[in-house]
């Protein structure tokens, strides 16, 4: 439903995105992640029409963006990044203001307007002007004109960013029960979010993408994929580090003492291997007095540090 | 115009959800009133007509109008909301459109207002009512005039107050087109069907011309035109902005 081909958008000498490529599909809950100034903003805007690209080509539901903006854009629900609305409106009359646009009239833009109401819990502020409202419900009239149409197509920059984890809990819900009806991009800098709704994540760095897999994919590329975490005394710990050290399928051990006097000690394996039951077993013949020990499923945040740059790397590299 | 009409009136309604309506109105009653009768010596004069009245309209337009347009589009950018409004299925020439429209509009009902006026003079005298008919309409149409040219500029910036200045400035030099002023500076060495055609920019001289009773297609046809030609330079800023 969304295809990009050599997707480039350049600012100056700047190239905000380069060469990007991307197809997402019915279904699909697609997690756009990557450092602040990666790109994910600008491809979101070049998607939506509001910017031209310098090279490339985007269709969205079988209309080029460029050539038939008008009939993309119909497709397309947009939540742009910080949810600007009409300040001086009223909720009710800011959506019944897209319901027009959007080609509603009367009875039908009314019924329109008061499903996506309840869908994202408007109701108690609907006839309060929008500048008076709180973060979450901005975010959330936001959210609503987005989906007031029922497009094909979502595409929402950072949802979720402001809420309380109430409110983060609700927008989530309602994401995943649209999602099997529709394409759907997120962009979010929150990894539980990206395991919370998301089918598949990219991630891109400079303006290109590094990543593209489901999240248990990306999760397995961690190094703490399948690792064991014991906390240990620490009388027991050198021991214990000795032991562990001798497992065959064990690649390392990181360790770090506690101030409760415990040692919390994780033990890497050799890649595919499956640690947790040999360490169960080692720890019960052993008779080590065990406070906590579970496997890890592997960690987005390291994943993503190990295949992003930090932005004062970046910054150098754009003045180079 | 399923297009045009939504826009136009949320961009309506606007005015009147803030001070900014209220304000603007009073101001422009009063200072149409304090220049007629008090730089203009309305009763002094002794004529049961509105060409005093009128004859101010250009000068209060040069800064009342650009107040008006400075934030059709500069304040969209600011807030954020420009990549709302142009991510909408609605092409960018139908939100110009209903942009100026609605601006156009709301100056409309302000000189609407103006109506005691003409209820004095015909309390005072006989005036000719068809001169002051034409009047009304040259003055309406000179207002969208400047409102094109302001919010052309407007559309430039994310700045209001650049977008005043300058609409001020572009809207003066428009207004007075046909005086030495500009003219000197073009005469030594521009041919002279530039500078006629300089000089036929003035809105003074077309607006003039119109209160003077005679409505003229040509002068018509010349606020028109300049309307059409800044609204289709508004589109392409807009539109280059994208590619920016």
């Amino acid at each position: 439903m969304i295809e990009i081909e050599g997707l480039t958008k350049r600012f100056g000498a700047v190239a905000a995105v380069s060469g990007l490529s991307l197809k997402v599909g019915k279904g699909e809950v697609l997690g756009f992640l990557g450092p602040n100034g990666a790109g994910k903003s600008t491809t979101m805007k070049m998607v939506t029409g509001y910017l031209a690209p310098t090279e490339g080509r985007i269709r969205v539901c079988g209309h080029d963006v460029e050539t038939s903006t008008i009939g993309a854009q119909a497709a397309i629900g947009y939540l742009p990044e910080g949810a600007p609305a009409y300040g001086d409106m009223t909720a009710r009359q800011f959506l019944m203001f897209i319901a027009e646009v959007r080609g509603f009239t009367g009875a039908e833009a009314k019924a329109r307007v008061a499903s996506v109401v309840e869908k994202t819990e408007l109701a108690p502020v609907l006839d309060q002007p929008i500048e008076t409202l709180s973060k979450g419900f901005k975010r959330r009239v936001g959210l609503a004109q987005a989906i007031l149409h029922d497009p094909p197509v979502l595409i929402m920059d950072e949802p979720t960013d402001g809420l309380d984890p109430n409110q983060k809990h609700s927008v989530r819900t309602l994401i995943r029960a649209m999602a099997a009806q529709k394409a759907i991009i997120v962009s979010t800098h929150l990894l539980e979010e990206v395991e919370a709704i998301c089918t598949r994540v990219v991630i891109i760095d400079r303006g290109t993408i590094v990543a593209d897999g489901t999240p248990a994919q990306l999760l397995a590329r961690s190094r703490y994929h399948n690792a064991v975490t014991l906390l240990l005394p620490q009388g027991e710990a050198a021991e214990a580090e000795k032991k562990l050290k001798s497992l065959g399928a064990v690649a390392g051990i990181e360790k770090s003492a506690r101030d409760d006097g415990t040692v919390q000690m994780t033990a890497f394996p050799k890649s595919g291997a499956l640690l947790i039951e040999a360490v169960g077993a080692l720890a019960m013949s052993e008779n080590w007095n065990v406070k906590e020990m579970y496997a890890e499923a592997g960690r987005l945040d390291e994943v993503f540090r190990a295949i992003t740059t930090r932005d004062t790397d970046r910054a150098k590299a754009a003045r180079t | 115009m399923k297009y045009v009409w939504p826009i136009f009136k949320r961009e309506f309604a606007a005015y009147f959800a803030t001070p900014l309506a209220y304000v603007f109105i009073v101001i422009f009653l009063f200072s149409m009133g304090a220049f007629t009768f008090y730089v203009g010596h309305f009763y002094d004069n002794g004529i049961a007509d509105l060409s005093v009245f009128f004859g101010f309209h250009p000068w209060l337009y040069l800064f009342l109008v650009p107040a008006i347009s400075m934030r059709l589009w500069a304040e969209e950018r600011r807030s954020g909301t420009m990549e709302l409004l142009l991510t909408l299925p609605v092409p960018i020439w139908a939100t110009v459109v209903a942009k100026h429209l609605a601006a156009w509009a709301f100056t409309g009902i302000a000189l609407l207002l103006t109506f005691p006026i003409w209820l004095t003079v015909n309390f005072l005298g006989q005036p000719d009512n068809g001169v002051i008919l034409a009047s009304y309409v040259g003055s309406f149409l000179m207002a969208g005039g400047y409102l094109a040219i302001g919010s052309c500029i407007s559309a430039t910036t994310n700045n209001q107050v650049i977008a005043f200045v300058v609409s001020v400035a572009v809207c003066f030099l428009f207004t007075i087109s046909g005086a030495p002023l500009v003219l000197d500076f073009f005469q030594a060495w521009a041919p002279l069907t530039l500078i006629d055609a300089i000089s036929s920019f003035s809105f003074l001289t077309h607006f003039t011309a119109i209160t003077a009773g005679v409505i003229d297609l040509r002068d018509i046809v010349f606020f028109v035109t300049l309307i059409a030609l800044f609204l289709a330079a508004n589109v392409v800023v807009v539109d280059l902005k994208k590619s920016a």
